[in-house]
Parts: structure tokens; sequence; C-alpha cells
């Protein structure tokens, strides 16, 4: 991984943490920095780098109160080199956390699903922490459609 | 009353085999969010906290937020090198936990 | 959203009308295979029975997106399972005067009561009126175990309703039309299908029989067949019996909505559940 495109994705972090600001439009959103913090809190001093982690999630999610999504990471699993941690962030949910999975070797693989809350249309950001302190993430955009008949 | 939970664990696997592991449990995950009829907020009551252990040691854990939807599901992975049993344990915000054991038997 | 419907009604209306046809051509029922854990394959399509508008019949299955219905292919994932297993506590759980259980008098539901879900509403003569799953409970509960009637999707009615249907799980919905007056509710039923009602002036044909496929707003309207219910929904995280779907129908189009269990409403199902005749029961379905 180059310098410079470590750079870019860091930039592209940041643009998208940003990005939630021009819709801002109702106080019950986490604010950008909300994000920042929580991504920090878990990665702490280190930069994501985009790959190595894969998060599934679907384009259109036709009900926000039950979004299934799943993550992959590639990497060895063994006592010297494995995956520590995966959490989730959604950035414009009321708090942007919303799980995190704690892998051993024992989990043989870092791979896990759950369902999760989407308050509206946005970033489901997944960030990836190995046990040598290197961070890594993957985004996906999840189109929320409220649907409003039959109840 | 309320339904036990459902996990699904395979009953045999070979040694060194990585397998699947299926958790769902009825639990409302009150986010906190919501407001009752008079506008009063509820309080929040969720799971926050799910542990997965094979005969004692820690295979899988997961601190859960608000943001995970009701009836709470975890899928995740377990390599088996022995026969043994599965503890899965889920906390509740009162303290109180759900708890159920699965045995697997490896050849 | 029915804050949005007091408010602008008029507005709604054409909105409404504009959200269908905007989007004549898009849409459409999904052409894929409902086999649940790989093994049983349900019937989602099939014949439309003699008598009825559409050539075919088809689930609501088909009009979700690929998550939702992958969530009720796999029979562990789908979050409605954990009210049938409910529904089993219930079956086994001694209430009322006699000291009995429903496993008391019927045993093993995985026997007893195969195929009994896909055959109702039933004619019942003592009450002389077609009966639901729920009312055939509640008449158990009082004449044969002498505990109280469940309320309305109240206590043990949704899990136990969905423990029964389920036994009928992948078996064809068909209806015994030739018992008592069953032809004369059927036909009832058929009128209020298609009687326009409410502000919106709109029938249940209005939305799923003319424009099934389409969507309105960000709904993609079914047949609205019935061989789920009770459903799961991703909306409510929970089981959603017929009667509270029908009246959130009805409530859609700003029209007073009769009580469940009514004549209306049991007409209704009667004549609804006929719509689906040859489709799999899927209790429990998933539905956005
Ligand atoms: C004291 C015995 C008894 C108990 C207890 C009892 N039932 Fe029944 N049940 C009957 C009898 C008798 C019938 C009528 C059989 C018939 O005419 O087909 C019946 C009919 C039914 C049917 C209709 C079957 C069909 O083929 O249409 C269902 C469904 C049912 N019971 C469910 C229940 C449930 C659920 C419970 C517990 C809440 C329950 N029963 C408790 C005796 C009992
Ligand atoms: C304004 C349009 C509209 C009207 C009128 C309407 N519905 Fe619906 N209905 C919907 C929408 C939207 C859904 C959810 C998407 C779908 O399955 O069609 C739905 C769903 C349903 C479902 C669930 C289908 C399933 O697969 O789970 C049933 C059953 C149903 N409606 C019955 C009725 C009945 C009976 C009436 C008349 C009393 C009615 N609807 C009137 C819009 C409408």
């Amino acid at each position: 991984m180059n310098i410079n495109r470590r750079n870019m994705i860091r930039a592209s972090v940041k643009m998208a943490v940003a990005g939630t600001l021009g819709l801002q439009a109702s106080r019950v959103m986490a604010s950008p920095e909300d994000t920042a913090k929580a991504l920090a809190a878990f990665a702490g001093d280190a930069t994501p780098t985009a790959g190595t982690i894969t998060l599934t999630a679907p384009e259109i999610a036709e009900n926000g109160n039950t979004v299934p999504i799943s993550i992959s990471v590639d990497s060895p699993m063994t006592e010297d080199s494995y995956v520590e941690s995966v959490t989730i962030l959604a950035e414009d949910n009321p708090n942007p956390e919303v799980v995190t999975f704690h892998f051993t070797p024992a989990s043989g693989v870092a791979r896990a699903s759950t369902r999760m809350r989407l308050a509206k249309t946005q970033n489901v950001i997944a960030v990836a922490k190995m046990n040598d302190g290197s961070v890594f993430t993957d985004t996906r955009n999840v189109k929320v459609t409220i649907g409003g008949c039959g109840g | 009353m309320a339904a036990k939970p459902r996990v699904k664990v395979p009953k045999k696997a070979s040694a060194g085999y990585i397998i699947t592991i299926k958790t769902l449990v009825t639990h409302k995950m009150e986010s906190g969010q919501r407001k009752d009829k008079e506008g009063n907020v509820i309080p929040r009551k969720i799971i926050n906290k799910f542990t997965c252990e094979f005969n004692g040691n820690v295979v899988f854990t997961c601190d859960i937020d608000p943001a995970v939807s009701a009836n709470p599901y975890l899928e995740f992975s377990a390599k088996v090198m022995e026969s043994g049993t599965f503890k899965f344990i889920w906390l509740d915000d009162d303290g109180t936990t759900i708890e159920t054991t699965k045995d697997i038997e490896v050849s | 959203m029915h804050r949005v419907f007091e408010k602008t009604n008029v507005a709604l209306t054409s909105l409404l009308l504009v959200a269908i046809v905007g989007t004549a051509n898009a849409g459409g029922p999904v052409d894929e295979k409902l086999i649940i854990d790989g093994e049983l394959e349900m019937i989602t399509r099939t014949a439309a029975p003699e008598g009825h508008p559409l050539d075919e019949v088809i689930s609501g299955w088909h009009y979700r997106t690929p998550e939702t219905r992958a969530l009720e292919a796999d029979s562990f994932q789908n979050p409605g399972m954990l009210g049938v297993e409910l529904g089993e506590e219930y079956w086994n759980k001694v209430e009322g005067t006699e000291g009995k259980s429903c496993a008391s008098c019927h045993n093993d539901a995985a026997s007893s009561m195969v195929g009994v879900g896909a055959s109702y509403p039933k004619w019942h003569a003592p009450t002389s009126r077609p009966i639901n799953v729920e009312l055939q409970i509640n008449q158990c509960r009082v004449n044969n175990m002498g505990a109280e009637e469940y309320a309305f999707d109240k206590s043990g009615q949704k899990p136990l309703t969905a423990y029964i249907k389920h036994q009928s799980y992948g078996k064809p919905v068909k209806l015994d039309l030739e018992e008592g007056d069953m032809k004369a509710w059927w036909e009832k039923g058929k009128e209020l299908y298609y009687k326009r009602t409410g502000q919106l002036n709109l029938s249940c044909a209005s939305c799923h029989e003319k424009n099934n496929g389409k969507y309105i707003r960000a709904d993609h309207l079914s047949q609205g067949n019935v061989n789920g219910f009770p459903t799961y929904r991703l909306k409510q995280a929970g089981l959603i019996s017929t009667h509270n779907r029908f009246r959130g129908c009805i409530r859609d189009t700003r029209a007073e909505f009769p009580k469940a269990f009514s004549d209306e409403l049991m007409a209704l199902e009667l004549y609804v559940t006929w719509r689906g005749t040859g489709l799999s029961v899927e209790t429990p379905g998933v539905r956005q």
C-alpha cells in the first residue's frame, strides 16, 4: 500500500464523513464528528486502508428496521496474525455505532453477519483492526425505502 | 412467555473444519430513541453483549448497540479441533442473561 | 405517513395516482423459486381457480427484494420462526378450569394439525358463520379448556395461529365452499373487495388487482394474498395477523375500518384466501 493511496483513502473517509453535513436536516442524526470520534475510538491513530475487508449490504433496503449486513476479512487466523475486531458504523443514524465483532484464532475465519437499523439512506462503514494494529475499511451506500402503505 | 433462543450448530464435523454458527433470540431491542403516545422517551433496553465459548474458551464476542435490529441475529464461524460444548450468552441491559448450549462431535 | 395523510388528503390522492401511473412499467413479480432450505419447494405461482379475475395467482414473496426473499428461504434465519416456536409453547401450556392444554386432546401438532391451516376459513355450524384459525382456537379455549378467549392479537393468539398454520408449510391453500353458507359469505367478501371506499375512493382491487407489480411510492404492490399469514413484517419486527393487515390497508384508504373478526373482515378473509387458492401456506412469510 503506497503513501499516495493511503492519503487518497484518508481523504475519501473524511469526505464521506463530511458529506453528511449538507444533509443534516434533523437533530436526531449523529454528527460527522460523532462518526469520526467513533472511528478514532476504534482505530486509534491508524489510518484505515481500503481493501482486505468486504462489507456486504443491500443496495436497497425495503425497510430500515431490518437490514442484513455481512463482513468478511481476508486474513489468516493464527496466534501470530489474526483479525482482532470489526466495527460497523452508520453515519446518519442517531448514534453511529452499530456493532463490534471480536474474533479469536479459534474463530477460524473473520466472518460475521447481523441485521441492523438504518434511519435513512446513508453510508455503512465497516472497519477491521488486525492484531498488529493495522486497520482496513469498506463502505456501502444503502438506500432505505420506507413503505408508507398497508399499516 | 418467551421463545427459547435459536442456535444452529452442526452436530458433527471433522477436526480442523471451520463451521458456521447461526443464532437468533427474541428481544425488542428498545433503542432509547422512541417515544410513547404521551411523548415520553421509552427507556433503552437492549442486548448489549453476546459471547460464544467453546469448552470454556472464548471463540467470538460482540458489543451490541441499539442500531442492531429487534430479535438480534448473529452469524459467525468457529474452527473445531475436538468434541465439546458451545455456550452462548446474551447479556441484557438489565443485567439478566439468556443462555444456551450446543454439543458438537468432532472426529 | 399516516399523519401526512391526514394533513394533505387531496394532494395525496393525486400523489398516489401519480406514484402508481408514473412507474407503470417498472417492477413485476421476480422469476425465482422459493425453496426453503434448498429442500422444500413452495408453490408461489399457480393457475387461478375458476371464476378468478386473474390468470395466475402469485405469492407476495415474488414482489419483495432479494434480501427479504432470502430471509424467508432460510427457515433458520426467518425471524417469524421465533413466533412459531413460541406457539409450540402455548400449545403445550395447561390453562383453564379443565386443566388441559391443546396437546392434551390434539397430541403432537406435527401430525394432528397437518393441512388444517390450509383449509381455513371453514364453515362453523354451531355459530352459523365461517371461522378462521384464531376463532377456532378461541372455540377450543372456551368450550374444551374452560379458559378465556384470546383478545385480538393478544397473548398466544398470533404465535399459536402461526404454529398451527406452519404445520401446513408448503401445502396448497384449499377452501371448502360447499359447506353451509360459505358461498353467500364468499359473495359478500367479493363485494367488499371491489367496493371503493374512503376519502381516496379505492378498493382492494384498485391496488392489488389492477396495479400489482407496480410501485406505490416505495412499496412494490403484490396481489395481496394471505398464504403467508401471520407474516413477519420487518417494519414491526414481529408477527402480523391477517386482520391487522386488512385493517392497515383499509385505514390507508382513509375509510372507517371494521373490527377484527367482524362479519365484514371474516367475509373478506374468506374471499381473499380463496383468491390465493393453490398457493403454498408460507406461514411465517417474511414481508417488508
Ligand atoms: C378437551 C379437548 C380439546 C382441547 C383441550 C382442545 N381442543 Fe381443539 N378440538 C377439540 C375437538 C373435539 C375439536 C373438534 C374436532 C372436529 O370436529 O374436527 C377440536 C378442533 C380443533 C381445531 C380444528 C381442527 C380442524 O380440522 O379444523 C383446531 C385448529 C384446534 N382444535 C385447536 C386447538 C388448540 C390451539 C387448542 C389449545 C388452545 C385446542 N384445540 C384445545 C378438542 C380439544
Ligand atoms: C392504496 C393501495 C392499497 C389498497 C387500497 C389496499 N392495499 Fe393491501 N397492500 C398495499 C401495500 C402497499 C401492501 C404492501 C405491499 C404488497 O404486498 O402489496 C399491501 C399488502 C397487503 C397484504 C399483504 C400481502 C402479503 O403478501 O403479505 C394483504 C393481504 C392486503 N394488502 C390485503 C388488502 C385488502 C384485503 C384490501 C382491501 C380491503 C387492500 N389490501 C387494500 C396497498 C393497498
